[in-house]
């Protein structure tokens, strides 16, 4: 047994994050760790690689008890966290970065050809698309991500822990970390995969391990339990995960857009899908209908009026709403109360001869969270205390409260648990039956098909296809990789 | 209980203020005296005043270098337009409008040319200083009307003037800064300024508003300063910023933005008028007394610190 948890308690100012965490992991093993945000995997595994400390429980490292009071301690016993929000310096270079904290030396000096070399080596042999030498604020997610692996590979680790290495990953981008995943099994190390997507199981889990309200409910072999038995240990009851939209009813234009590349429209009463791979244009689509990054040619029309966007106001004046695909950066003012957050957009409802109503703040933000089952304890509370997906669902209530009549979705599922994805889903389709018009880009493609009405596929900047949601996975990768 | 524990951390500036008022008057006879007390609070005018404009412009996330500068700055300029004119009000209009001036400056610059508050200020602080000695060749402003001396010396009733102009800024900018759009949109600019553009705020125009109230009520300060000295000094006001901004902290202001209140604040400069004062009458070797305020400084903020760890998950 490479490392065993058993009963590991913690709790933050009263606030139990675990009350009983078991997880058993052997050398030469993938092991799943799944449960729903809040469910305590991130702090189970903060404990494990040293950056919390336990309340109480036992942890043993290859037999024998350990206790980490710093990451280094944990690092020296060879354990390494790929971690799922870069943790890197924007300014270093790659190379820099991976030897963080263990830079190499020659004398008192940072040996940086040597550093260099040995990055480029493991970028090599992995077929990263990365270069050592770049620095890491003109990565791009993805490549972040890559240099959080690259780190874990230099550090030969004996237990390597991901936090949702794909979450920000094309799909071919997903298919090498598998490989990488697997490499590192077969050479006997032991993987602790923390993840959402549930379809990534049967590619790469030996064995699962279920959380749930800071307990371990389940764990087993990936081979003896199904999906549906691991979304109902999850959630701890039945959730119909398969979601079925109802009819199609497109009213009248809300969107035109009509931009070099991008000339489409959006109707009352429809999702529209965007699909494409990593790069293709489908962000860059969004920002230029929000007004961030603004077109210099062609025209967006909103409800039959050509508007001139140059920026989010001028977007949202125009009745233009964005979920961004980066809620913490740049969808959630994280340290204000969820109330704040929920008028933020739209404080002159609330406000009377210049001064904002008293009270108005608190029953508007109450009604949203009854609505869109926004699970907190108060809505005083700071928006950085909620899981993935109740933020999600603040960002959206902003914007159903500016009441926009177009809401774009930049990847609206993305770090958020099962449970609420279905019903971010119901809330999209709730916009659209009130007659919205929306647009939703996603790397997920059985969620764009199980969603939208008709999927947009993007490849180089430029819209390519347009297909029916009867379409297919492969039909819609067919036009995003190579066209038709 | 958690939640007790945390609003008694909250609330912890509050009890060191009382607690600090107590143990001076048990210390020195002199303290609580009506003469005392009223110099206390002429003394504190100054700061508090600017530092609730520099409340403002913390909370959104900024920092004000000048405002020393602009203290000097606007004080002769008031003075000058007071001595030329004869007229008092015209004068303290002049050193509103002189700060208001540079206060817009400030957050125009830090918009338009996209460059970090800190240094935009750190600008202006040599500018402003600089043409505030060239404009008086380095000589101050005298022959003040001996009116002007009510704004920082008189009395109403019991109750110094300042005090009242203090209690009357500070309402104002407390409602601003927690009922109205520029208060809501200052903590959600402090808070992810991102966020705030994507939310359709127009934010430039905030900040720029932001910085030229703080550059009024230092301009509204620098005329305290003046009546009070009853000169225009082009020296007035060097490394008053520092202790504007100490208040700020103390009070719970946090300089990564998006916290801070006026409440806070007006603790915040009591405490260290308080220190300031109560050095005096114990006889504490002044020279102590710099040392103190900067200890004080970061207990403050280390208490506060330990406190947002203790209670964000």
């Amino acid at each position: 047994m490479l490392l065993e948890l058993n009963g590991i308690r913690k709790s933050f100012g009263g606030v139990h994050a675990l009350t009983g965490g078991d997880l058993h992991v052997d050398a030469g093993q993938v092991h799943a760790l799944i449960g729903e945000n809040g469910a305590g995997k991130s702090t189970l595994m903060k404990i494990v690689a040293g950056m919390h400390r336990r309340d109480g429980g036992e942890m043993r490292l290859k037999g024998a008890a350990v206790d980490f009071a710093r990451p280094a301690e944990a690092h020296r016993s060879g354990i390494s966290m790929v971690h799922q929000e870069s943790l890197l310096a924007p300014h270093l270079t790659v190379a820099e970065n991976v030897f963080l904290g263990h830079e190499l030396l020659r004398g008192p000096l940072a040996d940086r050809r040597a550093m260099d070399e040995k990055t480029a080596r493991l970028i090599a042999e992995h077929r990263f698309p990365l270069d050592a030498g770049r620095r890491v604020e003109t990565l791009s997610p993805a490549q972040k991500q890559l240099v959080e692996i690259v780190r874990a590979l230099q550090s030969d680790a004996s237990l390597l822990i991901f936090d949702e290495p794909t979450s920000s990953l094309s799909e071919s981008e997903t298919v090498e970390v598998f490989k990488i995943v697997r490499q590192l099994r077969d050479r006997g190390k032991g993987i602790i995969y923390i993840t959402h997507r549930l379809v990534e199981l049967d590619e790469i889990a030996d064995r699962v391990t279920i959380l749930r309200d800071g307990e371990t409910v389940h764990s087993c072999p990936r081979a003896e339990i199904t999906t549906r038995e691991i979304v109902h240990h999850m959630v701890g009851r039945e959730v119909s995960a398969i979601y079925e939209r109802g009819q199609l009813a497109p009213g009248k234009v809300k969107l035109k857009a009509d931009l070099p590349g991008a000339a489409f429209e959006l109707r009352a009463g429809e999702i529209v899908g965007i699909a494409g791979l990593m790069g293709a244009g489908r962000t860059e689509l969004c920002q230029t209908l929000f007004g961030i990054t603004p077109a210099h040619e062609g025209s967006i029309e909103v409800d039959g009026e050509k508007r001139a966007i140059g920026s989010p106001r001028e977007a949202v004046a125009a009745g233009i709403a964005l979920v961004t695909e980066d809620r913490q950066q740049t969808g959630l003012a994280l340290d204000l109360p969820i109330c704040a957050n929920i008028v933020m957009a739209h404080l002159d409802a609330i406000c009377s001869g210049g001064l904002v109503q008293a009270g108005a703040e608190e029953e508007v933000a109450e009604r949203y969270r009854a609505r869109l089952q926004i699970r907190a304890e108060s809505i005083r509370r700071r928006a950085r205390q909620l899981s993935g997906g109740n933020q999600q669902k603040v960002v959206i209530a902003k914007w159903l409260f500016r009441d926009t009549g177009v809401v774009l979705f930049d990847e609206p599922t993305r770090g958020i648990d099962v449970g609420a994805k279905a019903e971010v889903f119901a809330l999209m389709e709730e916009m659209a039956a009130e007659g919205k018009a929306l647009l939703m880009v996603s790397s997920e493609l059985p969620e764009l098909l199980q969603v939208a009405d008709r999927i947009l596929v993007m490849r180089n900047g430029a819209i390519v296809a347009e297909l029916p949601r009867e379409t297919t996975q492969q039909e819609i990768m067919h036009h995003a990789a190579v066209g038709a | 209980m958690k939640l007790q524990s945390g609003m008694l951390q909250r609330l912890l500036p509050f009890f060191s203020l009382i607690a600090l008022f107590l143990i001076l008057s048990i210390a020195s006879p002199y303290f609580l005296t009506a003469t005392n007390l009223s110099s206390v609070v002429r003394q504190t005018a100054v700061i508090n005043i600017m530092a609730l404009g520099m409340t403002l412009v913390i909370v959104a996330g900024g920092i004000d270098l000048s405002v020393g500068s602009i203290l000097a700055f606007a004080g002769v300029m008031g003075t000058m337009t007071m001595v030329g004119s004869g007229s008092v009000l015209l004068g303290i209009a002049a050193g509103v409008l002189a700060g208001f001036v540079w206060g817009f400056a400030n957050g125009f610059m830090i918009t338009s040319l996209k460059i970090p508050p800190f240094i935009v200020t750190l600008g202006t602080l040599g500018i402003v200083r600089g043409l505030t000695l060239v404009v008086t060749d380095g000589l101050p402003v005298v022959g003040l009307p001996k009116e002007h001396s009510f704004l920082g010396e008189g009395t109403v009733g019991p109750a110094p003037f300042v005090l009242i102009v203090l209690v009357v800024c500070a309402a104002i900018v407390h409602v601003a800064l927690h009922s109205t759009k520029l208060g809501r949109y200052t903590y959600a600019i402090g808070s992810n300024e991102e966020a705030a553009v994507y939310a359709g705020i127009p934010v430039g125009r905030y900040k720029i508003a932001i910085y030229a109230i703080s550059g009024m009520l230092t301009g509204l300060a620098a005329m305290i300063e003046t009546s009070r000295l009853m000169t225009g000094q082009p020296t007035a006001g060097v490394a008053y910023e520092l202790q504007v901004i100490a208040a700020v902290v103390i009070g719970g202001g946090s300089l990564t933005g998006g916290e801070g209140t006026v409440i806070g604040t007006l603790i915040g400069a009591f405490i260290m008028g308080l220190l300031s004062n109560g050095s005096d009458l114990l006889g504490v070797n002044p020279y102590w007394q710099q040392a103190i305020i900067g200890a004080i400084i970061i207990m403050a903020v280390a208490l506060d610190e330990a406190r947002k760890r203790r209670f964000a998950t």
